[in-house]
C-alpha cells in the first residue's frame, strides 16, 4: 500500500506567550513541533505499512525549517518525503494549501490512502484534510479513532467520532481520513532510527517544478484574507477564597455570588 | 508576497513591534520578514514610510450583486434540530436585516418537514427542504452534492454552518468544490461598511483572534462555534416560504456507507460542547469511584459532565467528555473545574469562550486560579458536597 501523510510543522502552542505591551505573539524561543494530530496520522500509516507492506510518504508545505518536522516523521518510520518549499507558496489559506498539496499528491499516484491530522494546533481550522479530498475527488472519513483495512487492501472501515458517539463507516480505497487522539500512541523514534532518517530521501519541490495552476498558490490563490489580528482580553484571576477550614461557608459564598451574577 | 522597499525603509522598527507573529526583524538596519510571516497585513498599515506592500488577488465586485440572502444550513439528527442551528438563525437574522436580504434555511434529511414550523418561528423567511431517504443520515457526499448544487443555482451571499463534527466535515468539502473561502469555527460575525461579512475566530489555541474576509468569492462561507450566540425567542406567527428542492441524490455518488451508529452516554445526556453549564473534574478526583461526587453537582445544576485528559486517558470518562486541545472546545456560561490544575492544553478548550470559570483546587498556587473568576482553595471532596447542599437549599426556597 502507498500511504501519504500530509504533516504540518507548528509552534508548541503551550509555550507561545503574548507580549503584554505589544499584544503580539512572542515566537522567539518557542520550539517547533510536528502537529500532534499528524503524529497520530504518521503512526497509523506506519502500522498499516507494517501489516500490509508498501511505503509511507510524508508531505509538507512549509519553510525550510519544516525539514525538522519531516526528519522526525522519517525517524518514526516513514520512507520518504516531499517538501513543498518556495516563496510563492507563502500566505496560503486552507484552500490554497489544500490545492497545492493535492497537486503534489497527484504526482504520487497511484496511492491507496491519505491520512491527515484532524486539525493543526496553530491555524486550528480542520479544513485542509477535507479540502484535499475534494480536490482529488476521493471520499473522506473524518475523526478516525480506529481504522481497519480489508484483507484484500481495497476497502477501509473506520470508527469515526461524531457529536453523539461513533459511527462505523466504510468506503473503497483510495480515500482520505483524518486522525484524532485515541487512534494510537505515536512511537518515540530510537536513536538508531533518528540516525537512519538522515539517509532517507527528502525531495524539495518549488512552485515552478510543481506546475499546476500557479495562480491558486500562496496568498494570491487564497480566497480568504486575514484583515486584523488581535489578542482576546486576557482572563485574570478574580475572587479567591479559602475553603480549607470552612467548606460550607465557602460554598455559601460562591452560590451567593452566582445568584448575584444571575447565573443561577 | 510581502515586499519591503529597502530604499524607503528607515529601519524605525515599528513593524517589528506591531507584527502579531514576531515575524519582522531588522537586518542591516532594514526590515525583513522571516518565514513566520503569515501575510496578515498588520505591518503594512502601520509603516510610516509606506515601505511594505503585499500583493493580493483582485476581483470584480460587480459580479457579486447577483448573490443575495443569508443561508443557514440546519443540522438535524433523527428529526431533532441541533441547538446551533437555532443559534445561527438569531445571528443570521441580524446579518440579513443589516443587508436587507432574506434569511434562508437549508434543511436536509428524511421526514423532516415537521421542522419547518420551528424554523419559521425562529426567523426563517425561506426554507429550502430536501427530504429524501438517502439524506436520512449525514454523509459527506450526499450533503455536499445537494448543497453545492443549490448554492450554484440560488446564489446566496452568505452561508453559515454550525461548527459541529459534521458541519466541519461538510463545510470544507463544499468550499473546495466551489473554490470558496471558508472561515473556521467563528465566534463573531458582522457586516462592515462595504457590506462584507467580517468573520472573527480564535486561532493559535485561543491566544489570538483573527478577523477574516472573503473579498474575492461569493458566497462568503463560515462555520460557527456552537453556544456562542443565543437562540432567538420563537414567534409562532412568523411564517416562511417553504420550497421543495428538486435535486435527487445519486446513490452511486455516495461512496461511504454507515454500517453502524453508536450513541455514547446515556439517553438525554448533556454534551459539554452544547451545555450552558459544564462541571469538570481532573486528577484531583483520585479514583473513578469518586466521580459521582462531581456528577451529583452537575446533575443539580443541569450541567454537562466533563474531564481533563488524564481522566479520559485513564478510562474514567468517555472521550467525548474531554475538554481541551485534543478534546472538545466548549463555550458554556458557567464552567466549574474541580481538581484541575489548569494546564494550557486544558484551558485552550474553555478559557476563550466560557463566560464564568469557577475553580476548586486544594493547591492555592494552581495555575487555574490565575484565570478563574471565582476560586475556592480547598478539598473538592469537602467543598463539592457543600455546594450541592447549598444549591438544593436555594432551589427549595424558590
Ligand atoms: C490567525 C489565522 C487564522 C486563519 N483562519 C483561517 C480560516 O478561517 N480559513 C482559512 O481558509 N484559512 C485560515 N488561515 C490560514 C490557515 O491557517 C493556513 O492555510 C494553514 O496553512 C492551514 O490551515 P490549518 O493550520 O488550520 O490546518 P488544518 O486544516 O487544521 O490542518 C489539518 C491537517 O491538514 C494537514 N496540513 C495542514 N497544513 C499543512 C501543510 N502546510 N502541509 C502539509 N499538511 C498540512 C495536516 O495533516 C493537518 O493535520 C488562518 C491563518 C491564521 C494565521
Ligand atoms: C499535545 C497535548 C495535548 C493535550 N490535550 C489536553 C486536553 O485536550 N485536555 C486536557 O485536559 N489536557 C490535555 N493535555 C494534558 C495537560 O497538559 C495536563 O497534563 C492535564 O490537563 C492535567 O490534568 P489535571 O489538571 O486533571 O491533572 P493535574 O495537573 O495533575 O492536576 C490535578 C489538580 O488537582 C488538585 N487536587 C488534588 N487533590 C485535590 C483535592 N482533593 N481537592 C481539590 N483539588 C485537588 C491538584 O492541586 C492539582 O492542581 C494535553 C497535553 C499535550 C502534551
Ligand atoms: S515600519 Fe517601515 S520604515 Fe520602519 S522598519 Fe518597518 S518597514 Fe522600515
Ligand atoms: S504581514 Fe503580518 S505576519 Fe507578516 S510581517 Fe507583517 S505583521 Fe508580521
Amino acid at each position: 500500500m502507498r500511504i501519504i501523510v500530509p504533516i504540518k510543522q507548528v509552534p508548541e502552542i503551550a509555550e507561545v506567550k503574548i507580549d503584554p505591551e505589544t499584544k503580539t505573539l512572542i515566537r522567539a524561543g518557542v520550539p517547533s513541533i510536528v502537529n500532534p494530530f499528524d503524529e497520530f496520522a504518521v503512526e497509523e500509516a506506519i502500522r498499516i505499512k507494517e501489516k500490509f507492506g508498501g511505503e509511507v510518504i510524508v508531505i509538507t508545505m512549509g519553510p525550510p525549517q519544516a525539514l525538522d518536522a519531516i526528519r522526525k516523521c522519517l525517524a518514526m518510520g516513514a520512507d520518504r518525503a516531499l517538501h513543498l518549499c518556495d516563496r510563492p507558496f507563502a500566505g496560503a489559506d486552507t484552500w490554497a494549501t489544500a490545492y497545492t498539496l493535492a497537486q503534489a499528491i497527484k504526482t504520487l499516484e497511484p496511492y491507496d490512502l491519505i491520512i491527515a491530522g484532524k486539525q493543526a494546533i496553530d491555524g486550528d481550522t480542520a479544513q485542509v484534510g477535507p479540502e484535499i479530498a475534494e480536490v482529488l475527488g476521493i471520499p473522506q472519513i473524518t475523526y478516525a479513532i480506529k481504522v481497519d483495512i480489508s484483507e484484500d487492501q481495497k476497502r477501509i472501515k473506520v470508527r469515526r467520532e461524531t457529536d453523539d458517539g461513533f459511527e462505523i463507516v466504510e468506503c473503497k480505497l483510495p480515500a482520505l481520513i483524518t486522525a484524532i487522539k485515541g487512534l494510537n500512541e505515536p512511537r518515540l523514534p530510537s536513536l538508531m532510527a533518528i540516525m537512519k532518517a538522515r539517509q532517507k530521501e527528502v525531495k524539495t519541490i518549488t512552485a515552478e517544478e510543481l506546475g499546476g495552476d500557479s495562480k491558486q498558490y500562496g496568498l494570491p490563490g487564497s480566497p480568504t484574507q486575514v484583515v486584523e489580528i488581535f489578542t482576546p482580553e486576557a482572563r485574570t484571576g478574580g475572587i479567591k477564597i479559602d475553603g480549607t477550614e470552612d467548606p460550607a461557608g465557602a460554598a455559601k459564598q460562591l452560590i451567593e455570588w452566582l445568584l448575584k451574577k444571575g447565573i443561577l | 508576497m510581502l515586499k519591503i522597499d529597502k530604499d524607503r525603509c528607515t529601519g524605525c522598527k515599528i513593524c517589528t513591534k506591531v507584527c502579531p507573529f514576531g515575524a519582522m526583524v531588522i537586518v542591516d538596519e532594514k526590515a525583513e520578514a522571516t518565514e513566520a510571516c503569515t501575510l496578515c497585513g498588520a505591518c503594512v498599515k502601520t509603516c510610516p514610510e509606506n515601505a511594505i506592500s503585499i500583493e493580493r488577488r483582485r476581483v470584480d465586485p460587480s459580479k457579486f450583486k447577483e448573490y443575495k440572502g443569508v443561508w443557514v444550513i440546519a443540522e438535524q439528527i433523527g428529526g431533532q434540530l441541533r441547538n446551533v442551528s437555532l443559534e445561527l438563525l438569531s445571528k443570521g437574522r441580524e446579518l440579513a436585516d443589516q443587508l436587507g436580504e432574506p434569511l434562508c434555511v437549508i434543511l436536509l434529511g428524511h421526514e423532516v418537514t415537521g421542522l419547518t414550523d420551528t424554523l419559521a418561528a425562529h426567523g426563517a423567511d425561506v426554507i429550502y427542504v430536501s427530504d429524501q431517504k438517502r439524506l436520512a443520515q449525514y454523509t459527506t457526499d450526499a450533503y455536499t452534492d445537494v448543497i453545492s448544487a443549490l448554492i450554484l443555482t440560488e446564489k446566496p451571499n452568505v452561508v453559515l454552518i454550525g461548527a459541529t463534527a459534521n458541519g466541519r466535515d461538510l463545510g470544507p468539502r463544499i468550499a473546495a468544490r466551489l473554490r470558496l473561502g471558508l472561515t473556521a469555527d467563528c465566534t463573531g460575525l458582522s457586516i462592515d461598511d462595504k457590506r462584507q461579512l467580517v468573520q472573527t475566530r480564535p486561532a493559535f489555541g485561543g491566544n489570538i483572534m483573527a478577523s477574516i474576509l472573503s473579498p474575492y468569492t461569493r458566497p462568503q462561507m463560515a462555520t460557527v462555534r456552537p453556544n456562542v450566540f443565543k437562540p432567538p425567542e420563537p414567534n409562532p406567527s412568523h411564517k416562511a416560504d417553504v420550497r421543495t428542492v428538486d435535486i435527487k441524490v445519486n446513490p452511486a455518488a455516495v461512496r461511504t456507507k454507515i454500517l453502524e451508529t453508536i450513541k455514547t452516554g446515556a439517553e438525554g445526556e448533556l454534551k459539554v460542547e452544547e451545555a450552558e453549564m459544564v462541571v469538570s473534574c481532573g486528577r484531583g478526583i483520585k479514583a473513578p469511584e469518586n466521580i459521582p461526587t462531581v456528577a451529583e453537582l452537575a446533575k443539580e445544576l443541569n450541567a454537562a459532565l466533563g474531564g481533563s485528559r488524564p481522566i479520559v486517558d485513564a478510562g474514567w470518562m468517555e472521550h467525548h467528555q474531554q475538554v481541551g486541545q485534543s478534546g472538545r472546545t466548549i463555550s458554556p456560561r458557567l464552567y466549574i473545574a474541580c481538581g484541575i490544575s489548569g494546564a494550557i492544553q486544558h484551558l485552550v478548550g474553555v478559557a476563550g469562550s466560557a463566560e464564568i470559570i469557577i475553580a476548586i483546587n486544594s493547591d492555592p498556587e494552581a495555575p487555574i486560579f490565575t484565570i478563574s473568576d471565582f476560586g475556592i482553595v480547598g478539598d473538592l471532596f469537602r467543598v463539592v458536597p457543600e455546594l450541592v447542599k447549598e444549591i438544593k437549599r436555594v432551589k427549595a426556597q424558590k
